[in-house]
């Protein structure tokens, strides 16, 4: 039965969109909903495109357990009906429909609030004569993205958060519709600021599968080397944040500086600090040499045992634990139900990473594996799923530098000019924050026709207003860094 | 003019000369711990400077109790800074029962500055104020068990006390010294330090402090700034008073330990500010009412143990 639901194909690979399933929209629903809320299949995109006469409605869902992404399609006229209330995991999704195609109504979605006119937006408001509102942003003080918070608050305690985003008009999956052409590898890049080397693998993936020009398996440990510095990077500057927003001085300074020193790393590797033009379409532009493969692999052996200790610092100070145990907790089942993904997740207890659930040839060597840590979906678990993450990364990559041939890794990036007509492919990465997917389908003579990016920020921006529930207002910024989740990755 | 009175007035010009430094040490402490160079020991001195040469901008929602704000900060705060024993002898203006007029001049300042922030109409500043004002008035309670407790030791109830602790046994040394550390606490909550509060987030949600003065710009500011600087320097200098039992004491050797004293204890505020992280709201009220039963056990101490220890 389900095989006639979902089309399922592998990460990374692409199929004739004639092949993906175009279903009656109440068995399409149905389909939906219950591979959502069995906690069989988790939701990584869901959109809309315009044709001839109506729209057709894409969805791409993961399935872990089976390693494969399955999609599934409806068209309709100009309606649907929503699925939000029985499947939450949808809600954004299908406001963002209702969004961006105005004459395509969703029935029954419980709340079709603008998801990026946040000057659109109004407000949810609680009475009485007790609750006062605190309103923060979009403006911040000191250099932050646009986005702006909403508290219902009746003393210290938050009843309510409400987030709005979409400050920044970029446009990037519009300026995406076009024929194929180098400058999309830069959009791409810069889509959640500071997943370069995920999102830009990830797109790598589209674009190989819709032209079948697959990366030689060298360039595909390259990038995976830069994803992985690309991680202890990101983490190591968060954790540091964190420190600095409990005034923890020591490992917020300590951390500052290492996060630097990977960003040099992966200068070494690269050329560019934040990983730019390492993974392309086709392969991987920089090639790694024997020796600079051991000169990094020699500095992280320096390197490490000082974030480490910058770390147990953090780990092991009584007053940090006070602030972070039991602040910010998102539960197990709520975290579910709203569909929260990567690190996130997995400090809720979900089983949730990519790069083991949906493998990419950049990880065919065995990815890199955390270690299992008891989880409460708190600061303190989202801070230490991180710090495990480290640990992971270091020991892939301290394996993979050391395994780099004497003859070193070569690149190869063979231009691709164009691709496949109408054709569907999707390729999920799992970047520093969680999984992120992209869908590109091609038009008749191979042009893009939609190209459809989901930032784990997409999924996990709703998590934060959860965690904040019941919570102390002045929890809030520890709350909101230890997800620190993607303004730009939002608006797109 | 006598000597006690020279002497007094050498130590009181210098506090209003070098209270800006205290900050400024603060810092340096902190970036030691951290591992860099820091801003220089003047920062404060130069900021106050370039305040001063800006102009002074009122937000268009206040009500005009803002404009007063600072110069009743200020003010009360310099009032204050009148009615401490510098120079190892009573201040010129003191008068019985002086001690509580000096606590509650820094309690004035307070409300000046909580009515400054409500005025602003800004969410902020008013969870700010409230925060202050909560904190502030659980702060008292453990104030004047410290003040009880001096009242006891010296039977005076001038400033002037401060010179007469002593640690002539050692019923007197320990419970001096558990007074003492009670009143840091309350020297750190007072002061805006960690782990009350942080002076140095830019986060307006977990602000207390420097939540009230966000609308403060230009000349205003830097009354501000200097009000917090004085008044770290005036609880630094009364806990430092209360250590050195100096009454009888040459006005050098007086001059020598002090001026270590007060150097040292703002050390000790930059040490602790960089080994911990702040509390969370909820554990402030803690910190203090540790600090009131501290105190109240220092009065214990000296009264049950009467006859001195056997």
């Amino acid at each position: 039965m389900s095989d006639m639901l979902f089309l399922s194909v592998g990460n990374g690979c692409s199929v004739s969109l004639a092949q993906v399933p175009d279903l009656p929209e109440n068995v399409f629903r149905q389909a939906l909903i219950e591979a959502v809320t069995t906690g069989q299949k988790t939701v990584f995109s869901f959109f809309a495109m315009p044709e001839e006469t109506g729209f057709r409605l894409t969805a791409v869902l993961g399935d872990a357990g089976k390693h494969h992404l399955d999609i599934t399609g409806c068209r309709v006229e100009r309606s649907f009906s929503s699925m939000a209330a029985e499947a939450p995991a949808f809600q954004l999704f299908e406001r963002e429909i209702a969004e961006q195609y105005p004459s395509l109504e969703i029935k029954g979605h419980p709340w079709l609030k603008p998801v990026r006119k946040p000057d659109k937006t109004t407000f949810f408001k609680m009475s009485g004569d007790a609750v006062h509102e605190v309103a923060v942003g979009p403006i911040h003080a000191g250099v932050i993205e646009p986005g702006h918070f909403r508290f219902q608050c009746m003393g210290e305690d938050v009843y309510f958060l409400e987030i709005a985003l979409g400050y920044q008009h970029r446009g990037i999956e519009k300026m995406m519709e076009s024929p194929l052409n180098s400058k999309m590898i830069h959009l791409i890049e810069t889509a959640s600021g500071d997943a370069t080397v995920a999102s830009a693998t990830a797109w790598s993936h589209v674009v190989e599968a819709l032209s079948d020009t697959p990366a030689a398996r060298e360039s595909c440990v390259i990038r995976s080397i830069a994803m992985e510095l690309e991680r202890i990077a990101c983490h190591t500057g968060d954790l540091g944040a964190l420190a600095g927003d409990v005034a923890f001085l020591p490992t917020a300074s300590f951390c500052g500086r290492i996060r630097g020193e990977y960003l040099n790393m992966t200068a070494e590797l690269c050329g560019n600090r934040f990983g730019r033009g390492v993974a392309v379409p086709g392969g991987c532009r920089t090639a790694l040499e024997k020796q600079r493969a051991e000169k990094i692999l020699a500095w992280i052996g320096r390197i490490k045992p000082e974030l480490y200790h910058a770390l147990d610092l953090l780990f092991e100070s009584p007053t940090v634990l006070d602030r972070f145990e039991n602040t910010g907790t998102v539960s197990l089942e709520d975290a579910r139900r709203i569909g929260l993904v990567g690190v996130a997740g997995r400090a809720c207890g979900l089983a949730c990473d990519a790069r083991f659930d949906y493998p990419l040839p950049e990880y065919s060597s065995g990815a890199p594996a955390a270690e299992k840590i008891s989880v409460s979906g708190d600061v303190l678990s989202r801070a230490k799923i991180r710090y495990a993450d480290i640990a992971a990364s270091h020991a892939y990559l301290e394996r993979e530098l050391a395994a780099v041939p004497a003859e070193g890794l070569a690149a190869s990036a063979p231009e691709i000019t164009s691709l496949k007509a109408g054709h569907i492919a999707v390729a999920v990465t799992e970047a520093w924050r969680g999984p992120w997917c992209c869908t590109a389908v091609t038009g008749n003579s191979g042009e893009l026709r939609r190209v459809k990016i989901v930032d784990p920020s997409f999924h996990n921006w709703t998590g934060l207003a959860f965690s904040l529930r019941g919570e102390q207002i002045s929890h809030f910024p520890i709350c909101n860094k230890s997800f620190n989740l993607s303004y730009c990755g939002f608006d797109l | 003019m006598t000597n006690n009175t020279l002497y007094w007035t050498i130590w009181f010009a210098a506090s209003l000369i070098l209270s800006p430094l205290l900050p400024g040490i603060i810092n340096k402490v902190k970036a030691f711990f951290a591992g860099r160079k820091g801003p220089s020991v003047l920062q404060l001195y130069y900021d106050l400077f370039k305040l001063l040469r800006k102009e002074s901008i009122v937000s268009t929602t206040s009500g005009g109790v803002i404009r007063l704000a600072p110069a009743i900060i200020l003010g009360t705060l310099l009032t204050a800074a009148l009615f401490l024993p510098y120079g190892a002898k009573y201040s010129p203006f003191t008068f019985t029962g002086d001690v509580i007029f000096f606590f509650y001049l820094l309690g004035t300042s307070r409300v000046a500055m909580i009515f400054g922030a409500l005025d602003t109409g800004s969410s902020f500043e008013g969870m700010g104020a409230s925060r202050e004002a909560h904190f502030a008035a659980l702060a008292e309670a453990a104030i004047f068990a410290v003040i009880g407790f001096l009242a006891l030791t010296t039977g005076h109830s001038e400033t002037g006390m401060l010179s007469d602790t002593g640690f002539s046994d050692i019923r007197h040394l320990t419970s001096t010294l558990l007074c003492a550390a009670a009143f840091f606490l309350v020297l750190l909550v007072e002061n805006c330090r960690v782990p009350a509060d942080d002076p140095d987030t830019h986060l307006e949600l977990t602000m207390i402090h420097e939540a009230m003065v966000l609308d403060y710009a230009g000349p205003d500011l830097a009354g501000i700034f200097y009000a917090g600087a004085l008044k770290l320097w005036l609880f630094i200098s009364f806990f430092v008073m209360f250590l050195i039992p100096a009454g009888s004491w040459e006005f050098g050797l007086y001059s020598a330990v002090f001026g270590a004293g007060v150097l040292l204890t703002t050390v000790a505020v930059g040490c602790v500010e960089s080994c911990m992280a702040r509390y969370r709201f909820l554990k402030v009220p803690q910190m203090l009412a540790g600090a009131l039963c501290i105190a109240l056990l220092a009065v214990f101490c000296l009264t049950f143990f009467e006859g001195g220890l056997k």
